[in-house]
């Protein structure tokens, strides 16, 4: 009942909505930001917001299959928008980071290369060029649909890199980080065939 | 005794309080303040003008009331604060459990503007009032053995939600050398702008240390002990690798996760600039003979 009433709104939904809603959404934190409205820190604090959604857009596309296979909830039209949204917030908590944050190149090349949470931050990063780049139609078509399940993979290292990321830096023994690493462990899980089996029995 | 350190930044340096309570005032009236600067001449205070009441009350790290930077803000106010007694015992003379109107008798409250330097890098300028904890050692008298002081915040789960996670091994724990608690830069700061220290803050009794990160300006103090060992300090325990017993700021030692070369001044908003982190916080001329012929890289 409640799965079909869900699915029923979720059908009402354009995708594009996620695109405006996150877009509007990261817009409106730089304005608080800018305005005093993220309190005295609002560069650490746009950071971490553009950082954190990103990963929990992260789960979300990473639950797309798994809560359509064991609730019902029809989430895949969404899909792609959920992983270029996350995609682009990343891009945005990377833009934060290099250009509000750290403010020059040479140290942010020092970081990179000598900061191990940071340059894994940076990986998960480049691994989601490529994801972002050909999540269109014309590169499903270009690629071959078992080349581009095959290359879109890679969303799987992304986002055990981007919870490390995470978890690595923050000081002492914090639960949020270990909440985020801990879903998408359990996610990643929910994929091998054997543990579906023997769920789906 | 009082008086034995004078901060180059002085009463005129603070924002006055009807400024203060208000961001808004504050920016209507910077320019009186300039004015003010020029005409006292005091080119070196205008670029360290302390933050804003909001700002000191509003970003803390206080992991007994969450590891959020504005946990303690809205968290702190559950913690007692009268009564308060600290317990003052190992190699002292005197012995014993002190109210803390028996630690303030006879001492001289100042106004000491200090630089903070967070070893998250960090930073802010503080108008702290307190007292030189060299006083309080003395009154208790200190035993030829005594090497070092160790210091505890309050530990009271019902008090301090943050205690619940094992975030640290609670209660938290700070210390220095002997020499260092004597020197009279280090206070126990009992208020900020004139009013009694805010909870968030570590009332009613707390550290501070400008020369060192801010971890080490333990906060809520029950407990000072004297010791003839290194005693064991909270972040130091927890890791060692990055910080150390010492923790003096220093641009050249890097902590193992991010570069302190650099610091971001709190209030400066979205598009400040980051500043040059100065040796020992700005505190050389008065510090650097604590460590004279150490290797700051290995004693970090």
């Amino acid at each position: 009942m409640i799965v079909e009433t869900v699915n029923r709104v979720l059908r009402r939904v354009p995708p594009w909505a996620i695109y405006a809603a996150a877009a509007l959404w990261a817009a409106w934190m730089f304005y608080l930001g800018a305005t005093g409205g993220l309190g005295v820190e609002p560069i650490e604090a746009l950071e971490h917001a553009y950082g954190e959604r990103a990963l929990q857009l992260i789960v979300l596309g990473l639950a797309v299959t798994p809560l359509r296979r064991f609730l019902g909830i029809n989430l895949i039209r969404f899909r792609r928008a959920i992983g270029v949204t996350a995609f682009f917030l990343v891009l945005a908590h990377f833009a934060v980071w290099a250009v509000l944050d750290v403010q020059s190149v040479s140290r942010i090349w020092a970081d990179i290369v000598k900061r191990p949470y940071v340059t894994i931050g940076m990986a998960a990063f480049a691994l989601l060029i490529p994801l972002a780049v050909t999540s269109n139609n014309l590169s499903v078509r270009r690629l071959g649909a078992a080349a581009w399940r095959w290359l879109h993979m890679l969303v799987y290292p992304a986002a055990l890199l981007g919870a490390v990321h995470y978890v690595w830096l923050a000081k002492g023994f914090q639960l949020e980080p270990m909440i985020y690493l801990g879903l998408i462990l359990l996610l990643i899980a929910l994929r091998f065939p054997a543990l579906q089996a023997r769920l789906a029995s | 005794m009082a008086g034995r350190y004078r901060s180059p930044l002085t009463r005129d340096d603070v924002t006055p309080k009807s400024l203060y309570l208000n961001r808004r005032q504050i920016m209507a009236g910077s320019g009186a303040l300039l004015g003010a600067g020029l005409i006292g001449g005091r080119a070196q205070a205008q670029d360290l003008q302390p933050n804003s009441w909001e700002e000191i009350t509003n970003y803390n790290n206080f992991y007994e009331f969450g590891t959020g930077k504005d946990d303690p803000a809205r968290n702190a106010h559950m913690m007692t604060t009268e009564p308060w007694s600290i317990q003052i015992d190992g190699l002292v003379d005197n012995p014993g459990t002190y109210s803390f109107a028996e630690i303030m008798e006879g001492m001289t409250v100042e106004e000491r503007i200090y630089r903070l330097r967070c070893v998250e890098a960090w930073s802010m300028v503080v108008p702290w009032n307190g007292f030189e904890l060299a006083d309080l050692l003395e009154r208790v008298g200190v035993q030829a053995g005594a090497r070092y002081v160790a210091f505890e915040t309050l530990n009271r789960p019902e008090e301090m939600p943050g205690l619940r996670f094992p975030v640290l091994e609670w209660p938290y724990r700070e210390g220095l050398r002997l020499d260092e608690a004597m020197h009279p830069l280090t206070i126990l700061a009992t208020g900020l702008y004139g009013e009694p220290m805010p909870n968030q803050n570590g009332a009613p009794i707390r550290l501070v240390v400008p020369w060192k990160y801010g971890f080490k300006s333990i906060k809520s103090i029950v407990r000072i002990t004297l010791t003839e060992e290194q005693p064991p300090a909270s972040w130091n325990m927890a890791q060692p690798r990055e910080y150390g017993f010492y923790s003096n700021v220093n641009p050249n030692v890097d902590h193992p996760r991010w570069s302190q070369a650099t610091e971001r001044r709190i209030g400066g908003g979205l598009f400040a600039t980051r500043q040059d982190t100065l040796m020992f916080n700005g505190y050389e001329d008065e510090v650097a003979g604590l460590y004279e012929g150490m290797d700051l890289a290995e004693f970090f």
